[in-house]
């Protein structure tokens, strides 16, 4: 959970964090007192409870222009920490695993997969989610294309595709339909929007605004 | 996932060391393969090294080789005018590969010690000796059409799922390794070994070894070249055969040929007798076709990919007129 000043987010409640560890360690103290098959399937069972028990890390990061301070398990992945932790839930989790796209962020300009990076592994860095790319109330040329040329449909795959889109742009990706094509297949869209999104991604390359 | 201690080192020596006195500790740098891992449950590490503080970044031509550091992400890789101009087999091989977000995560390390993609591997209900040493081979009697034709034992018949490793094979590679008893330098033909009875290990690392920079010799396959890659759709998949090609031509004349294959063994499978009955020969379809017939030789299929019999050598043809007309 965030637990700086210096964002707006609510501070930890750390009454409530010790009750839950209190629970926890009383529930590590009872998996200990039964038989090792029993407490295994235990284990396996209540894994993500107990595992709030374990050691966390510090980690600072800047989100969206904004820096916030951490408390985090090795194992949260920097997609779960923003939905979960800062409740940005523009970024999507859609397979989990790297084969989807829906997760896509900038880590320091660049696009990445937040569902197969571990949080602690950003240490320091500058992390872009869809709810920065607009500047206040207007929106990003790329979303303003997106919306113009319906490169939707369902929508979930949309803030991946965006980031992504972005990115290709900026990477010098989006000279022809069939790069575009290369360059964005890491972003699957299921309602199949690929020929608008195409067309929204040559129409940002080719107004030649700053993206 | 299960629980893990995470480090962080900054010094080459102490992460070594971490990994080698610990036999569930293990090294993690883009981490694009050991999360997917570890979410499934295959791969379940105690101790996380982060190895991402360590000076292992930098491509640069020393002496008679172009040098990369272990990590220095595939995307740098592919796009770096030392690579693209002395190597562009490898930027090809690079480019194949994954996704643009991918590439901007995964490391040249890590992409060579990426597991396989059977799905018996990856699927922790299922048998497979390559995770679970002794559990039987799932793929065996099973669904097999992505699997091995060259090189598999009765223990397992998975296949290496790198392009990168395809064309590092083909240039005639070196792997620098830094382990607890010191430096050594591997063959890349070396590196990835064949299931035989211990399909568990990938490699021939030892304990706490880590790779800490790809050296590609210097050569003529400057023009010349070609990573054709046939897959189940047009980008983002994994390979159901490749072929890294390179030729050095005088006229129509082939000088020296370099042939390596993906989706078909346990490693980038190497075509070196082809390579052979190439040289002094016509750069012509003709003389592709023999040498695709030779590279076949001792290629065997199981009940679903008897399809690889074909789209193999037709896939080195392809590639081999594709390198000769760049």
């Amino acid at each position: 959970m965030a637990t700086n000043p210096e964002t707006d987010l609510p501070p930890t409640n750390h009454d409530e964090a010790r009750r839950s560890f209190l629970r926890q360690s009383s529930l590590l103290t009872a998996l200990a007192l039964v038989p090792g098959p029993v407490v295994h399937a235990a284990s396996a069972e209540l894994d993500e409870t107990v595992a709030a028990a374990f050691e966390k890390m510090p980690l600072k990061l800047e989100i969206n222009g904004k820096k916030y301070k951490f408390s985090v398990e090795p194992r949260t992945t920097l997609l779960d920490l923003l939905r979960e932790q800062l409740h940005l839930t523009g970024t999507k989790k859609g397979c989990d695993y790297g084969q989807c796209g829906a997760c896509t962020v900038h880590v320091d300009g660049q696009r990445v997969n937040s569902c197969l990076s571990f949080a602690v592994m950003h240490e320091g860095k500058k992390i872009t989610t869809i709810e920065g790319l607009a500047d206040g109330d207007k929106l990003h040329p790329m979303q303003e294309a997106f919306v113009k040329h319906d490169g939707f449909q369902c929508g979930y795959c949309t803030p991946g595709q965006i980031m992504s889109a972005v990115a290709c742009v900026r990477e010098g990706h989006a000279d022809s339909e069939a790069e575009i094509r290369e360059y964005m297949s890491g972003n699957i869209c299921r309602c199949g929007a690929y020929a608008n999104i195409v067309a929204a991604i040559q129409e940002v390359k080719q107004g030649g605004q700053k993206v | 996932m299960n629980q893990f201690q995470y480090v962080r080192p900054t010094q080459q020596r102490t992460a070594i060391t971490a990994v080698a006195k610990d036999p569930n500790a293990t090294f993690i740098a883009g981490g694009t393969n050991l999360v997917d891992l570890m979410k499934r449950g295959v791969m379940t590490p105690q101790k996380l090294v982060d190895i991402n503080r360590l000076p292992l970044t930098k491509i640069e031509h020393q002496k008679n080789s172009l040098r990369i550091g272990a990590l220095a992400l595939n995307a740098t890789v592919a796009n770096h005018q030392l690579v693209r101009e002395r190597h562009p087999l490898l930027a090809q091989a690079l480019n194949a590969g994954a996704s643009a977000q991918l590439r901007n995560m995964a490391t040249v390390g890590g992409n060579l010690l990426q597991r396989t993609r059977c799905p018996y591997f990856y699927d922790v209900t299922l048998p497979c000796n390559k995770r679970q040493p002794g559990s039987g081979c799932g793929a065996l009697e099973g669904i097999n059409r992505m699997h091995a034709i060259f090189g598999f034992s009765d223990k397992c018949i998975a296949v290496h799922p790198s392009d990168m490793s395809v064309a590092l094979a083909a240039l005639d590679a070196t792997v620098l390794v830094s382990g607890p008893k010191g430096d050594r330098s591997i063959a890349f033909a070396d590196l990835h070994r064949l299931p035989g009875d211990a399909p568990e290990k990938d490699t021939t690392l030892e304990p706490g070894e880590l790779i800490t920079a790809v050296e590609v010799p210097d050569g003529h396959f400057t023009r010349y070249v070609s990573y054709y890659k046939v897959r189940e759709r047009a980008s983002y998949a994994f390979a159901l055969v490749s072929v890294a090609a390179a030729l050095d031509l005088d006229g129509d004349n082939i000088v020296a040929a370099r042939l390596a294959m993906g989706g078909v063994a346990h490693k980038p499978w190497r075509l070196a007798a082809a390579e052979q009955h190439l040289i002094g020969k016509p750069a012509t379809e003709a003389s592709f076709r023999q040498a695709a017939d030779v590279a076949m030789q001792g290629a065997k299929a199981f009940k679903h990919n008897e399809y690889k019999l074909k789209l193999a050598p037709n896939t080195i043809v392809q590639a081999l007129k594709t390198a000769a007309a760049a």
